[in-house]
């Protein structure tokens, strides 16, 4: 057999290698790769492989630096990361409420979590750290998940109530933000409104280091917590009786996926749809083994916002559309797909 | 359910009463705001106008248009909403959930950014073209599968819709930044500093759509105890739904266009008429109407007293309203049939 299983001491950590999912991980981190380096290349003015390289190597202009390292690495970093932290941020949800069409964006945390930034930022502007966002982001999309939840709840969870309370909760929390951004004095509601759209427009190395340290922490905890994942998708009689805690395990997971869609949501902003779409492209990858699901679902999510990004900002040169159009231009589709399968059950 | 209203004479005197309410919030809407106004300078500009008066003047020029258009709006979206709630037998039916909303400004901002149309006797037909292209495809995407349509497939499938169009009507106001903030505010809905040319353009459309929808109301009644029962009664029912699909878009669609999107108002008017007057469409839709208009009045003067001297969108009052009963009806439960597993 193809199959490795790896256990640490005590057996904290534990995961199933798959050698054919190795394989299509490896593929994937190789698409990455080869869209991050178009990415680099592609914009305003084109590089090279060439001329890459030997900014790599230090050699170039003053003025190709600036371009690749203070315009387009940050910006490339941020569309990965978040894109990472929304994907996998749906497949923790998708295996939490057992339906397909959960993520972050439909069930309302990316509302709370734009509301509360939006807040932080009208409300403190000049006041309070932007390395602080992050949290206020994740505190927001932690209150708003919270109070979907309480409301959703009925003698335990039904999904399609979850779902539709999220999307009026969403209703409540985006004209909330509306009222924000047309109350903020300093007008810039056009600015404020293409974030709400999700874009990483003219992020920097600032936006970077505030969602890096998300990234690095909670992609990780959701890949040693994904076989608890898989036993909550089984139904919470089964997963009981096969000796899982099921409610500390699901509140633990509903953290990590708040946290990564709340630091991400503060960053990129309200990029819609990548948590939908990234688990599901991983899915038919690598299969439902939760440990490479994880994987897959950050990579596919790095991918899909990190192409849609590099459509975004070189298609219609010089304007630069928010990522969150090309997201839902691809997701919104799939979301209509996804129903049309899901029509008989 | 025993409506709260259950006699017809008690149906009248509520109707009566609404109406009294009606022109108590008009009148309030002409007199509230910035400039504070007595109801003399109010009941002069409408009935002896005076230009030479400056308070005549404010409520002739900015205030009176807007209460008409917010009337009218109210209204059209309430009979909308009703109408679908009723043509569907579906309680989250409405405007906005359906998308309608969106797919109407997603319509007239391509018209007004790309093709550069800016007559508003074309752009109301594009908006009419919106709505039911929206309306269209989430009805079609709600009512597949076995079950038929139910109310979360319809939900789900109009957040999508929603989603898909305001996507890219936010992608073209970026592509095309001039008068993006006008534009914002026209999304977010609004009715302030509309003129009554707007208004006089979709007037026509409106009043025989409300008048149409009365007529519809008995045909409904009856549709809502199914299509066999209503076959077997000898109704046509394709052709009433077909009239009833037309009367909606051209409500929303021109509400739409006078007004942008403005939300959930057909979505909890014709619950609260429903409360108040039984099934019976005749009484539903004259009830919604009014408590639409009645609304969208109240909601209006609201906005102005938020953020002195600014103004709020009014779509975002009614959505700050709308949405907890939304999740008032989410959460209270759909039929569990409707519900579906």
């Amino acid at each position: 057999m193809n199959e490795r299983v790896y256990r640490s001491k005590r057996e904290k950590v534990s995961f199933l290698i798959n050698l054919s999912e190795l394989m299509v991980i490896a593929v994937l981190i190789f698409l990455l790769l080869v869209s991050f380096i178009i990415s680099l290349s592609a914009g305003g003015k084109w590089l090279s492989l060439a001329e890459l390289s030997s900014v790599a190597a230090g050699l170039a202009n003053a003025e190709m630096n600036l371009v690749v390292f203070e315009l387009r690495l940050p910006r490339i970093i941020v569309a990965m990361l978040a894109g990472a932290s929304l994907s996998v941020a749906g497949s923790i949800l998708q295996g939490i409420i057992r339906n397909p069409l959960a993520s972050p964006d439909i069930i309302g945390i990316s509302g709370g979590g734009s509301l509360a930034a939006i807040a932080y930022i009208t409300l403190l502007s000049g006041k309070a750290s932007i390395h602080f966002l992050p949290i206020a982001a994740f505190c927001g999309a932690g209150l708003i998940s919270l109070l979907i939840y309480m409301l959703a709840w009925k003698k335990g969870i039904s999904p399609v109530r979850l779902i539709l309370i999220g999307i009026g909760i969403s209703a409540i929390t985006g004209a909330l933000t509306m009222l924000m951004i047309t109350l903020s004095p300093n007008a810039s509601a056009s600015q404020a409104y293409i974030w709400m759209t999700g874009s990483i427009y003219g992020s920097s190395w600032v936006n970077v280091l505030s969602l890096l340290p998300w990234s690095l922490v909670f992609i990780p905890l959701a890949f040693m917590y994904s076989r608890h994942l898989r036993l909550q998708e089984l139904g919470d009689d089964v997963a009981a009786a096969l000796g899982s805690s099921v409610q500390q395990q699901r509140a633990v997971l509903l953290v990590i996926s708040v946290a990564l869609a709340g630091s991400s949501v503060a960053v990129a902003g309200a990029v819609g749809f990548v948590g939908l779409i990234g688990p599901h492209l991983a899915r038919k990858l690598t299969g439902a083994s939760n440990g490479s699901l994880m994987v897959s679902s950050a990579l596919t999510g790095s991918l899909i916002v990190l192409l849609a990004d590099t459509l975004a900002r070189t298609v219609f040169l010089p304007k630069d559309i928010p990522v969150g159009v090309f997201t839902a231009a691809v997701g919104a589709p799939f979301f209509i797909y996804l129903l049309f399968r899901n029509r008989n059950n | 359910m025993i409506p709260f209203l259950n006699r017809s004479i008690t149906r009248w005197a509520g109707l009566l009463f609404c109406s009294i309410l009606l022109i108590v919030s008009f009148g309030l809407n002409l007199k509230l705001g910035t400039t504070q106004i007595t109801w003399e300078a109010v009941w002069d500009a409408v009935f002896h106008y005076d230009s030479t008066v400056i308070e005549q003047m404010i409520v002739r020029t900015t205030r009176l248009p807007r209460a008409v258009i917010a009337l009218l709006v109210g209204a059209a979206l309430a009979v909308a909403g009703a109408l679908m709630q009723g043509l569907t037998r579906n309680p989250l039916a409405s405007p906005s959930i359906f998308g309608i909303n969106a797919g109407a400004v997603f319509f007239i901002v391509l018209a007004l950014h790309f093709l550069q149309i800016n007559s508003m006797s074309a752009l109301i037909w594009i908006a009419f073209l919106g709505a039911a292209v929206a309306a269209m495809t989430v009805f079609s995407l709600g009512s597949l599968g076995r079950d038929g349509m139910t109310p979360v497939k319809i939900v789900l499938a109009g957040a999508a819709a929603t989603a898909l169009f305001s996507s890219f009507t936010q992608g073209m106001l970026v592509l095309n930044e001039s008068g993006l903030q006008d534009v914002l505010f026209w999304m977010a809905g609004s009715i302030a500093g509309r003129e009554l040319q707007h208004l006089q353009i979709v007037l026509p459309y409106l009043l025989v759509a409300f008048f149409v929808a009365q007529f519809l109301a008995r045909p409904l009644t009856i549709l809502n105890s199914g299509d066999d029962i209503a076959k077997g009664l000898g109704q046509k029912t394709v052709l009433i739904k077909g009239v009833t699909a037309a009367v909606i878009v051209a409500l929303a669609g021109s509400a739409v266009s006078v007004a942008g999107s403005i939300g959930f108002v057909g979505l909890v008017m014709p619950h609260i008429a429903r409360f108040l007057s039984g099934v019976d469409y005749r009484w539903v839709i004259p009830y919604s109407a009014f408590l639409g208009a009645i609304l969208l009045l109240l909601a209006d003067i609201a906005v102005r007293y938020i953020v002195m001297p600014g103004e709020v969108p009014i779509g975002i009052m009614t959505a700050l309203i709308g949405a907890p009963f939304f999740v008032y009806i989410a959460r209270k439960g759909l039929r569990s049939r409707e519900e579906g597993p």
